[in-house]
């Protein structure tokens, strides 16, 4: 006798299982159904509907926001997933939102490909999908398209994200690295190093009880704020691994200019200067995810930290230093009590010293 | 930060400034060397740049940088072994952070765990030991490095291991004395080095007795410091009214943290589970008698050195590395033809520019408007 096709009801697109195996990556029902699940289901509102294999932009509409693309990407292997003020899922998001931020750029789409280790708990995945839709909708930012793939035991470390973004720089806007000049000012927008403490801290081995959460933010709306205030901002950058020490080194070394700064003006909670006391750190190396660091002229500055603090991310921002012609490349420290010392890029990442 | 920021306060460190202005200009007649004072803990090298500090001073004051940072002193052999104790398949190597990059003869920790050996950073002996008891099945090795500072904690840990039966944790046990090699250094023909600035954290554990030969055989004041800026300007300060005033003693602008005695419980664990060795390596220096410990039988379970037959093999530095004339006060960090072009901390070549409590690193790091640039 025929069974009419009918009959056989259409499987629920829901994943049973409670832990990630190499199924979910096989191409089959039971990856469609993780991906609809925990994804599509999750991302619903900010995603776009899952029916193409690529994301469509309407170029015209883009134009409307400015007058150049700009793209970029970024991978996060953070362990462990969740710390103190975030996760894997809002990192991703922060960081790639961030990065077109600093460009100038309006941040328009993000992609999510993620790579799983099987035995990955199906409701850690879910959590962290769930992060990333509430950061992506708090930016008001789109997830467009994405990537899902499974890979044995050991072959990575519970979860990796990526995440590319594209955003439209905003017309007539140009800042870069090499665009600092002798007499500008250098402003941060808070407090320094706090993800780093954050996250060294929750890997649980040194056993410190600390309140450090990390500062992970979207920062495109602080940016908006700066370029209103400071039309003729010269710099942006996100303070993330190598923190301020990189972006000034990098700066010094892009605009063949000198960096000055005052260790007494640097903004650090206690906390973080007592943890890094504790292990023999230095803050100015720790990574940030919710901090700019920016080079204005030195007429604008004021008006820009008086906008910057009126913006709930930036109620801490100082100016810490001033772009100067003197030892071209180099970043120098005022130490605070008027000694000088070099602060320069790491070799690799900060070791904890003995004793 | 209570009892940091005070011993960090601007206006005490311009009064201090300032009286060691006046004294060392009193010093300065009829001098023709600088006044040279050698600080012989890499913390104290480390703050010293952090702060700043030598720009502050008169041009006659000299810090010459001593050998106490155990990363720098730590002979390649010693890394070479370490590498090849990490590479069996059954061991978890437990270091302390900033000995994975020192370079042995082929690699360091850092390339021998890319390379598959199970290296693990840890902040504490007891970390180590956590691990045995975490991996039954694997034979955790502690790599134990560090001045009296840190010979008691890795005591401690044996004495724990041993208390309560684990077989499967041992320590590679690479802990120096400092006094042998003051010693040493003191009784070179034509050593320089005026006064001293002594380890704040060692005499946290040996207190200020050991060091009576100093001034008494070599006529030498020492004074031990403190790790604040505050705490150095102070003692270099005291180091310098000796001078002025002929005399040569064992002073403490550490009270707060040093006793006169040391600590009795620190050192009943340190003689209960060490003994000399008859001679010990130190990178730069050669071999200095009675400078290194091992563990006395009883413990020798717990010895990675008998338990493995490492290579022990003895590797010269290269050649261009000058850190032995660096240590002793002998040659700037960058007079040496090495400095900066064939050894930077990205690719060290010698032993101070291992650690950023050496001299080179430091300078490299901090100071490279100095001399270099």
């Amino acid at each position: 006798m025929n069974i009419p096709f009918d009959a056989t009801p259409r499987r629920p697109r829901r994943v049973s299982q409670t832990t990630v195996t190499l199924a979910h990556g096989g191409g089959g029902t039971a990856m469609r159904d993780l991906i609809e699940d925990v994804f599509l289901e999750t991302f619903a509102g900010v995603a776009h509907p899952p029916a193409e294999d690529q994301a469509r932009f309407d170029l015209l509409a883009l134009m409307t926001l400015g007058d150049r693309l700009a793209f970029t990407t970024d991978s996060f292997v953070v362990d462990p997933l969740f710390f103190p003020g975030g996760d894997i899922g809002s990192l991703a998001v922060c960081g790639t939102i961030n990065d077109l931020a600093v460009g100038g750029a309006r941040p328009v789409a993000l992609s999510c490909a993620v790579i799983i280790e099987e035995g990955l708990p199906v409701d850690t995945l879910r959590r962290i999908a769930r992060s990333m839709a509430h950061a992506a909708a708090e930016a008001g930012v789109s997830i467009v398209t994405g990537d899902t793939k499974v890979v044995a035991r050991g072959a990575c470390d519970k979860l990796f994200v990526t995440t590319t973004g594209i955003g439209v720089v905003r017309a007539g806007l140009h800042v870069g690295i090499d665009r600092a000049r002798p007499g500008d000012v250098v402003l941060v927008n808070g407090l320094l190093g706090d993800h780093g403490a954050a996250i060294l801290n929750a890997r649980g081995d040194l056993a410190l009880e600390t309140t450090i959460e990390s500062d992970c933010a979207p920062l495109h709306d602080l940016v908006a704020t700066l370029i209103a205030a400071a039309p003729g901002v010269r710099m942006m950058r996100d303070a993330t691994r190598g923190g301020v020490a990189a972006v000034l080194n990098e700066l010094a070394e892009a605009s063949k200019v000198g960096v000055r700064i005052r260790e007494l003006d640097l903004p650090i909670r206690p906390e973080v200067s007592g943890f890094c006391e504790i292990l023999g750190l230095d803050p100015l190396y720790l990574a940030n995810e919710g901090k700019l660091v920016v080079v204005v002229p030195a007429d604008e500055a004021p008006a820009a930290l008086a906008a910057w603090r009126a913006h709930p991310l930036g109620r801490e921002a100082i100016a810490i230093g001033a772009i100067v012609a003197a030892r071209p490349g180099r970043v120098v420290m005022e130490t605070c009590f008027g000694g000088e010392r070099i602060v320069d890029m790491l070799v690799g990442d900060q070791l904890p010293r003995i004793c | 930060m209570r009892f940091v920021t005070e011993f960090r306060d601007p206006a005490v460190a311009a009064r201090l400034i300032r009286e060691i202005g006046t004294l060392a200009a009193r010093l300065e007649r009829g001098r023709e060397n600088p006044i040279a004072v050698m600080e012989v803990c890499g913390g104290h090298t480390h703050a010293i740049f952090r702060y700043g500090l030598e720009g502050l001073l008169p041009d006659i004051i000299e810090f010459v940088h001593g050998p106490g940072c155990p990363v720098c002193v730590l002979p390649m052999g010693r890394v070479d072994d370490c590498v090849a104790i990490a590479a069996r398949p059954e061991v978890i190597f437990a270091t302390f952070g900033d000995a994975m990059r020192v370079p042995g003869s082929r690699k360091s920790l850092l390339q021998a765990k890319a390379d598959g050996a199970d290296v693990r950073m840890v902040y504490s002996p007891l970390d180590a030991l956590a691990l045995a008891r975490r991996h039954k099945d694997r034979h955790v090795v502690f790599f134990g490095l560090g001045f009296e500072t840190t010979m008691p904690a890795t005591a401690l840990t044996v004495l724990r291991a041993a208390r309560e039966g684990i077989a499967n944790f041992s320590v590679f046990c690479n802990h120096i004395t400092i006094i042998p090699t003051l010693r040493a250094l003191l009784a070179q023909p034509n050593f320089g080095i005026d006064g001293f600035i002594g380890p704040g954290h060692v005499s946290m554990v040996i207190g200020t007795a050991p060091y009576r030969f100093i001034a008494e055989e070599f006529g030498r004041p020492l004074v031990v410091a403190g790790f604040e800026p505050i705490d150095l300007l102070q003692s270099l300060l005291m180091v310098l009214r000796q001078l002025a005033e002929g005399r040569a003693a064992i002073e403490n602008q550490y009270a707060r943290v040093v006793p006169e005695h040391g600590n009795a419980a620190a050192l009943a664990a340190v003689a209960e589970v060490y003994e000399t060795r008859p001679t010990f390596e130190w990178r730069g220096l050669g071999s200095i008698a009675d400078s290194g410990v091992r563990l006395r039988a009883p413990y020798a379970v717990f010895d990675a050195e008998r338990r493995f037959a490492v290579p022990d093999i003895k590797v010269a530095d290269p050649a261009a590395c000058r850190c032995g004339e660096v240590l002793t006060g002998a040659l700037k960090p960058w007079a040496c033809a090495a400095f900066g072009g064939a050894c930077t901390p990205d690719t060290p070549l010698g032993a101070l520019m291992v650690s950023s409590e050496g001299a080179c690193a430091a300078y490299h790091q901090y100071g490279g408007m100095r001399g270099a640039a």
